[in-house]
């Protein structure tokens, strides 16, 4: 029967029924971080289980570990955070599972390290308790968040109980107008079918816009999934996922069997799928959310619609039917498992280069991961960033969401590259618009909320 | 070990709104320890306290009004509980008190999570979701796993029939821990490790 590349990697991880119209699936990587790993593992071990098999799970520090430059080793950026950092890593020791440290060069968020390290290839089984984690469907790996006690369900048994979900297929089409990226995509697609347009579905993205996106842009476009309510998300393995996966694959593994069976990673030609969307990328301008739920976004040059939330516009400060342009910011930020990769910056220092945030804004760059970090500065894309008036900040979730501790300012508006514009999601009445890196440095160096075309010339090229 | 929940009777809270994500039900800034425990306090900390710093409580929030402070089935509406994979959200509803929580929809995570917990969502149609939050304060309804019914204890209500998977009953009714149920299984999942070890090492020498 035809089958849904979905589908066969379910298939291919299917150990037994688990009644109920469950199956008990394979899990082929375990990643955990500080917030629930630590929790998952202690309780794991006070239930008197153990882990499996250590040598498929990791423990990564990345949501609550200071962004400050220079951080030290047990450094948290929530109040009590510490704890969480210390018995991560006691608890990952004692288990004998990876450990990626805050001290780590490795260390970044997970779903930018796990691609990075070769820790998830195509067709992997993966889940990390992160609602997340679909970003690594952009590998073409099998990949959704779970709760703690799922997380220490599976490294007690090595399986998950799941019951296989819907099937859709979210197809691309078109090609991407100036100054759009993954994000706007992402923004457009929650923002026509709503927020929960993907529900509890196991979303395969194509069409030519999707295989022309690169790696990070798939990454990007997979991470948001979630916010469309899916189950999880996939994309196809090809050219490009090998070329970036196999010189991060461990030299041990026999590629030619591997890639053999990667071959196989495509939807049949009949595959049937429960539902079907199309997208025309030529209809994307660059988005921004005016709400609070990422479906409240809009592009930049429409108004909020007479019929917005009167909730959402309390919160945002807004009124219905006024625009977003040249409303004054007060904060900024690039960074998180969505928008916070190497070409991110690159796309933003390209707007920053040269400009300057005005002093009314607080501008914050927290690389995604210390490999980020160091290609940037390599690259001297760090000098672009603190020269336009950005901090420069040590990898992790920093300030994509609020864990206490120091924030941006209640009723600050706040443009950011991360994926959540919820109430209070960074910070105590902090009113978050989601965009995409280009947007946040434009509207950073102009003070107000536009798009990099509205900025003014640079009267001479800088270097 | 969650508790067996086979009947439930209790006082309903009615949160009307859509989309209620975890970060709303447990703020990240309320998760303090490395514990499942301790997160009462901090549900909706956001909605229920003036200011959650001295936990000055909101008197227009319905979790701070005299007779649903009781509560212990809540009332929602489409998409409860998404957003953040956060397990605390369900520590938080149940330490609080709650055992049941009735919406038009739950975020996907969530849903499973309280099922793991001992607390029962249950998805009804948004006629009916809305018939319940309707319903005269003080509210009192009764739930019966067993048989799948909910019943509003006035004569002129019929009972309400709703669906829930088996295993997900099984699991809520016997409070049984879904660890020590998949171990039940454990030969074959031996027998498939050593398959698939055949067929992609790969996915095990590199580890």
């Amino acid at each position: 029967m035809a089958q849904t590349l979905f589908e066969k990697l379910w298939q291919d991880h299917r150990v037994c029924d688990a009644g109920d119209g469950a199956d008990l699936l394979a899990i082929d990587r375990l990643l955990l971080h500080e917030r629930t790993g630590g929790v998952a593992l202690k309780s794991l071990l006070e239930n008197g289980y153990t882990v499996r098999d250590p040598a498929r799970v990791y423990a990564i520090m990345d949501h609550i570990v200071s962004f400050a430059e220079g951080r030290k080793r047990d450094e948290a950026r929530s109040p009590g955070g510490e704890a969480f950092i210390t018995e991560t890593r006691a608890m990952a020791r004692s288990a004998g599972i990876h450990l990626i440290d805050t001290d780590s060069p490795e260390q970044g968020i997970v779903h930018v390290t796990a691609p990075e390290e070769g820790i998830v290839l195509p067709g992997f089984s993966v889940l990390c308790p992160d609602s997340h984690t679909c970003s690594l469907g952009a590998l073409g790996a099998m990949a959704w968040g779970i709760g703690s006690s799922e997380a220490e369900h599976v490294m007690a048994t090595g399986v998950l109980r799941a019951t296989k979900p819907q099937q859709m297929r979210v197809r691309v089409i078109g090609e991407l107008q100036p100054g759009c990226s993954a994000k706007d995509v992402a923004l457009y697609l929650i923002a026509k079918h709503g927020a929960a347009g993907g529900k509890r579905c196991a979303i395969e993205f194509c069409g030519p816009v999707v295989e022309g996106l690169s790696i990070e842009g798939r990454l990007t476009l997979c991470n948001m999934a979630v916010e469309f309510a899916a189950y999880s998300a996939i994309i196809a393995p090809d050219e490009k996922v090998l070329d970036f996966i196999l010189p991060r694959m461990d030299t041990s593994i026999v590629i030619s069997a591997a890639q053999e069976h990667w071959a196989n990673l495509v939807s049949d030609p009949d595959a049937d799928f429960d539902y079907e969307i199309e997208i025309d990328a030529r209809e994307i301008a660059p988005q921004i959310s005016w709400g609070t739920t990422p479906e409240e976004s809009f592009s930049l040059i429409e108004r909020i619609p007479a019929a917005a939330a009167p909730k959402a516009l309390e919160y945002m400060g807004l009124t219905a039917g006024q625009s977003l342009a040249d409303l004054n910011i007060d904060g900024a930020f690039i960074g998180s498992c969505t928008n916070g990769r190497l070409s991110d910056l690159k796309a933003a220092a390209d707007i920053l280069r040269g400009r300057r945030v005005p002093k009314h804004v607080r501008a914050v760059c927290v690389p995604g991961s210390k490999a980020v970090r160091r290609e940037a500065e390599t690259l001297g894309i760090d000098e672009i960033f603190k020269q336009a008036g950005f901090e420069w900040g040590e990898p992790g979730c920093a300030m994509c969401f609020y864990a206490g501790g120091e924030t941006f300012a209640p009723g600050a508006r706040v443009v950011s590259s991360t994926n959540r514009n919820f109430e209070g999601r960074q910070g105590p009445g902090v009113r978050t618009h989601i965009t995409s890196p280009v947007v946040v440095a434009a509207c950073a160096v102009a003070g107000k909320i536009c798009a990099p075309a509205d900025l003014p010339v640079l009267e001479e090229a800088v270097v | 070990m969650p508790e067996p929940l086979k009947h439930h009777t209790g006082v309903v809270a009615v949160l009307m709104r859509d989309n209620i994500d975890t970060d709303q039900i447990i703020p990240s800034r309320e998760m303090k320890t490395v514990s499942r425990s301790g997160l009462g306090q901090g549900l909706f900390a956001g909605w229920r306290y003036t200011n959650p710093a001295t936990r000055t409580p909101n008197p227009g929030f319905v979790l701070n009004h005299e007779v649903q402070k009781a509560a212990s089935i809540l009332i929602s509406g489409e998409n409860f509980g998404c957003g953040s994979s956060r397990e605390h959200a369900v520590w938080a509803l149940q330490e609080f008190g709650f055992r049941v929580i009735i919406a038009k929809s739950f975020g996907e995570i969530f849903h499973g999570n309280c099922v793991r917990n001992g607390v029962l969502p249950i998805t009804l149609s948004a006629d009916l979701v809305d018939r319940l939050a309707d319903l005269p304060i003080p509210a009192t309804l009764t739930v019966d796993l067993e048989q799948q019914l909910i019943v509003t204890g006035r004569a002129a209500d019929d009972p309400i029939r709703f669906e829930i998977g088996e295993f997900a009953k099984r699991l809520l009714v016997e409070g049984l821990d879904p660890i020590a149920l998949t171990m039940t299984d454990q030969a074959k999942i031996e027998a498939f490790i050593e398959r698939d070890g055949q067929r992609r090492p790969w996915v095990y020498s590199a580890a």
